[in-house]
C-alpha cells in the first residue's frame, strides 16, 4: 500500500524530518488560499499514485496568484495516466543548490533491509541504479539489531555527501530507518532531499509504501489508506471490495483462476496462443461458490473482455463449489454476456463436472485447450465488432 | 534417502486446533504422514485427529521425539511460531504454510534461520511431499505418484498442474517442494536443487519459477556450475506488466526491469536448461531428459 505524498510527508514531519510548508487542496480556491498563506513561489503537485508526475504536467511551479489559479485549474480534475486528480499539494518552493537521495527498502535477495544514499537525487533513482550502480552507497542492516548510528554515518560518507551536512543527513536516515522499521514500511524514500544555500536539508518529496500484510498492526496507516482511496481505477476498487488479487491489463480475454503462479501461466498461454489477456484475477485458495460468482461478475464488468477462461486446479479449492458458483453467476442472465470456457481439475473435479450447467459454458479438459478456445471466442467477437 | 521428508519423519503441527490446521492434519495422516503431536499455546492436554496437543513446541518435540514441524498459525502470530520451532534443536525441518506474514517478521525469522542447521520451507507455500511416503502441508496427495523426478516451485497450483501432467504421462515424482511465493523465503531454489543433486532417487528435476527477484538467475548459475542431474524449467509471468504485484507478494517486476521472465529464461537456457513455453512442453522436455 502506497501513501500519497501529502500523507507520507505528514508521517515524516511527525517523526522530525524537515519538510517544506504545505497545504492540501481539493478546489482551485483552496489551492490559491494555501498558496497565499505559504507565500510565493509555490509548487502545485497532483496527489495521485503515478510515476513521472512532473513530466506529465502534474507538477507546476507558480510565482503569483494568477499563475496559481491557472495551474490549480489545469491540474485538478486532469487525467494522469488513467487516474483523475482530486487533490493537489500546495508547497513552499525550496531554493536548493543540491539534491540527494535517501532511502530504506527490503533487499529480498539478502533477506534484510538496506539503507541507501546518493548525491544524485532529484532524478529517477532506478535509472541511476541501472546506469551507474556505484553512485548509490548501500549498507545492509541486521534486522536483529536495527541500524547502528555508525552505519548511518558510514553510508552517508560512502556516498560522498558534503561534510557540512553529513551529520544532518545521517540523522534523517536514522529517523527514516526507524519509521520504516516501526511502521512496517516496504519502501521509504526521500527523493530529492534538497540542500539549500545555507546548508539546510529538507525533504522535498516523500515516498512511504507499507507492507499490506502488516496493515493489521498499523491502524493509523490503514486509516490513511482509506482516506486516500479516491477515484482510482473502478475495477481495481471493486476487486479490493471482493478481496481478489486483480490486475487489469489491456487485452480482451478475461482470466480467472486459483493461485498466482497458475493464473500467471494462464495469462502467458493466452499470449502464447495469439490472444491478449484482459486481466489477472486470482480467487485465492478455498474459494466458495459466492466468491466464484463474484469473480465472474468482476470480469464481465470489464467492457474490454470478449471471452473468459476459467481455470481451476483444486487443491484446497473444490471443483463442486466452483461449479456451483459458475452456475449461480450465469443462471441469472437470459443470455450469457460473454462466452465462458471452463477447465476444472484437482480436488472434486468430477463432482464439479456433474453440477456444472454445460448449456451455459464450454468445457475443456486441459489448460491448453481451454485457453485456445477462449482465444478463438475472443477473436470471433472482435471480428463481429469489426463487421458492425 | 528421499529429500526432506519420508516415512520416518515425525511431525508436529503448530496451529493444529485451527480450522485449516485440523483439516490438513487429517489429510496428512490419511496420506500416511507420521503426525505425532500438535502444539498450540493454552491447548495442551487436548487431542486433535487422534494426536496429542502440547502447549509448547519444545515439549511436543521432546515428548514425541519429533524432527519436523508444519506451521498453520495465522499470519500475525506465524513469525513467532517460526521462531519457536527454530529454537528447538531437535527439529531440522520447519514448513510454514501461512500466507500473508509481514515481510519484516519474515526477515527476522530468516536472520534467525542462519544461526541454525534447520531447513525452513516457505512461508506462503503448499508444502513438501514425497509421494507414497509422507506429505507436509496442503498439497492434494492424489495427483502425485512415486517416481524419480524431483520438483521445486514457487507456486502451489502451478506445481499441481505440472505434477498432474507428469503423472498422466506415467512419470512419477521423488519429492516435490513448494518453496513459496513471498519475497523472502527460507529455502531458495539453489538450496532445493542442491538437495536433489545429492539425492540418489532423483534422476531429473523440474524447476518452476516466476517473475520477481533473482532466485532463478542464481539457480541457473548453480546448475551451470554444480549440477549433473538434468533440470527442466518453466517461468510464469512472461506477460506481467512492470510494477504490478501478480498475486504473490514476491511476484513483481520492478520498475528498473529486474526480475523479468525473459532474464530468467535466458539465464536458465544459457545454463543448458530447456524452458518450456507451456506446462505440457515442460513435461515433453522431462521425457527427453530421462
Amino acid at each position: 500500500m502506497r501513501l500519497h505524498e501529502y500523507q507520507a510527508k505528514q508521517v515524516f514531519a511527525d517523526a522530525g524530518i524537515p519538510t517544506p510548508a504545505s497545504g492540501l487542496a481539493a478546489t482551485v480556491d483552496e489551492a490559491v488560499a494555501a498558496a497565499e498563506e505559504i507565500g510565493y513561489p509555490v509548487a502545485i503537485k497532483a496527489q495521485v499514485h503515478v510515476g513521472g508526475r512532473g513530466k506529465a504536467g502534474g507538477i507546476k511551479l507558480v510565482e503569483d496568484e494568477t499563475e496559481a489559479r491557472e495551474a490549480a485549474e489545469d491540474i485538478l480534475g486532469m487525467d494522469l495516466k488513467g487516474y483523475t486528480v482530486e487533490r493537489v499539494l500546495v508547497e513552499e518552493a525550496v531554493d536548493f543548490v543540491n539534491e540527494l537521495y535517501v532511502g530504506v527498502t527490503m533487499d529480498r535477495g539478502e533477506g534484510k533491509p538496506v539503507a541507501m544514499v546518493s548525491t544524485r537525487g532529484g532524478v529517477n533513482i532506478e535509472e541511476v541504479a541501472e546506469e551507474d550502480p556505484d553512485a548509490i552507497a548501500r549498507e545492509h542492516i541486521d534486522p536483529a539489531f536495527g541500524m547502528h548510528p555508525y552505519q548511518a554515518r558510514k553510508v552517508v560518507y560512502d556516498a560522498g555527501v558534503d561534510r557540512e551536512i553529513a551529520s544532518d543527513v545521517a540523522s534523517i536516515l536514522t529517523t527514516l530507518y526507524q519509521l520504516w522499521d516501526d511502521r512496517d514500511g516496504s519502501d521509504a524514500e526521500i527523493n530529492p532531499l534538497m540542500v539549500t544555500g545555507d546548508d539546510e536539508v529538507i525533504a522535498a518529496d516523500a515516498v512511504f509504501n507499507v507492507d499490506e500484510d502488516a496493515l493489521f498492526r498499523q491502524p493509523e496507516l490503514q486509516e490513511m489508506e482509506e482516506e486516500g482511496e479516491f477515484a482510482e481505477n473502478e475495477l481495481e476498487r471493486k476487486a479490493d471490495e471482493y478481496g481478489f488479487d486483480y490486475v487489469r491489463l489491456s487485452g480482451n480475454v478475461g482470466i480467472i483462476g486459483n493461485g498466482a503462479g497458475l493464473v500467471m501461466t494462464t495469462l502467458d498461454l493466452v499470449d502464447h496462443y495469439g490472444g491478449t489477456p484482459a486481466n489477472f484475477l486470482d480467487v485465492g485458495g478455498g474459494a466458495k461458490a459466492d466468491r466464484i460468482a463474484n469473480a465472474l461478475d468482476m470480469v464481465f464488468s470489464d467492457e474490454n473482455v470478449d471471452s473468459v477462461v476459467f481455470n481451476i486446479f483444486g487443491g484446497i479449492t473444490r471443483g463442486d463449489e466452483v461449479a456451483k458458483g459458475i452456475n449461480q453467476a450465469l443462471e441469472q442472465f437470459d443470455e450469457i454476456p460473454k462466452p465462458v470456457v471452463v477447465r476444472l481439475a484437482g480436488t472434486n473435479w468430477e463432482e464439479g463436472m456433474e453440477i456444472l450447467n454445460e448449456d451455459l459454458v464450454t468445457v475443456e479438459k486441459t489448460l491448453e485447450d481451454a485457453v485456445q478456445r477462449a482465444v478463438e471466442y475472443a477473436d470471433d467477437v472482435a471480428d463481429e465488432e469489426v463487421k458492425q | 534417502m528421499s529429500v526432506l521428508v519420508d516415512d520416518d519423519s515425525r511431525v508436529i503441527v503448530q496451529g493444529i486446533t485451527g480450522g485449516e490446521g485440523k483439516f490438513h492434519t487429517e489429510q496428512m495422516i490419511e496420506y500416511g504422514t507420521n503426525v505425532v503431536a500438535g502444539a498450540v499455546p493454552g491447548k495442551g492436554g487436548q487431542e486433535v485427529a487422534g494426536v496429542p496437543v502440547y502447549d509448547t513446541v519444545a515439549e511436543a518435540a521432546e515428548e514425541e521425539n519429533a524432527d519436523t514441524s508444519v506451521v498453520f498459525v495465522p499470519p500475525a502470530f506465524a513469525g513467532d511460531a517460526c521462531f519457536e520451532a527454530l529454537g528447538v534443536d531437535a527439529l531440522d525441518l520447519v514448513v510454514t504454510i501461512t500466507e500473508g506474514i509481514p515481510t519484516q517478521d519474515v526477515s527476522r525469522v530468516y536472520r534467525r534461520l542462519q544461526e541454525t542447521d534447520a531447513y525452513l520451507i516457505g512461508p506462503n507455500c503448499p508444502g513438501v511431499i514425497t509421494p507414497g511416503e509422507a506429505k507436509l502441508g496442503i498439497l492434494p496427495g492424489n495427483i502425485f505418484e512415486a517416481g524419480r523426478v524431483g520438483l521445486v516451485s514457487r507456486s502451489g497450483t502451478l506445481t499441481y498442474q505440472v505434477v498432474d501432467s507428469l503423472t498422466q504421462r506415467g512419470i512419477g515424482q521423488s519429492t516435490a517442494i513448494g518453496i513459496g511465493g513471498d519475497p523472502i523465503i527460507g529455502t531458495s531454489f539453489v538450496e532445493a536443487l542442491a538437495l536433489f543433486e545429492q539425492d540418489s532417487k532423483t534422476d531429473a528435476v523440474v524447476m518452476c519459477g516466476e517473475i520477481g527477484g533473482e532466485d532463478e538467475e542464481e539457480a541457473a548459475a548453480y546448475i551451470d556450475e554444480y549440477m549433473t542431474t538434468p533440470v527442466a524449467g518453466f517461468i510464469a509471468g512472461r506477460t506481467a506488466p512492470p510494477g504490478k504485484r501478480m498475486g504473490h507478494a514476491g511476484a513483481i517486476v520492478s520498475g528498473s526491469g529486474t526480475g523479468t521472465a525473459q532474464s530468467k529464461i535466458d539465464a536458465l537456457e544459457s545454463a543448458g536448461v530447456p524452458v518450456g513455453d507451456t506446462p505440457e512442453e515442460v513435461v515433453d522436455n522431462v521425457e527427453d531428459l530421462l
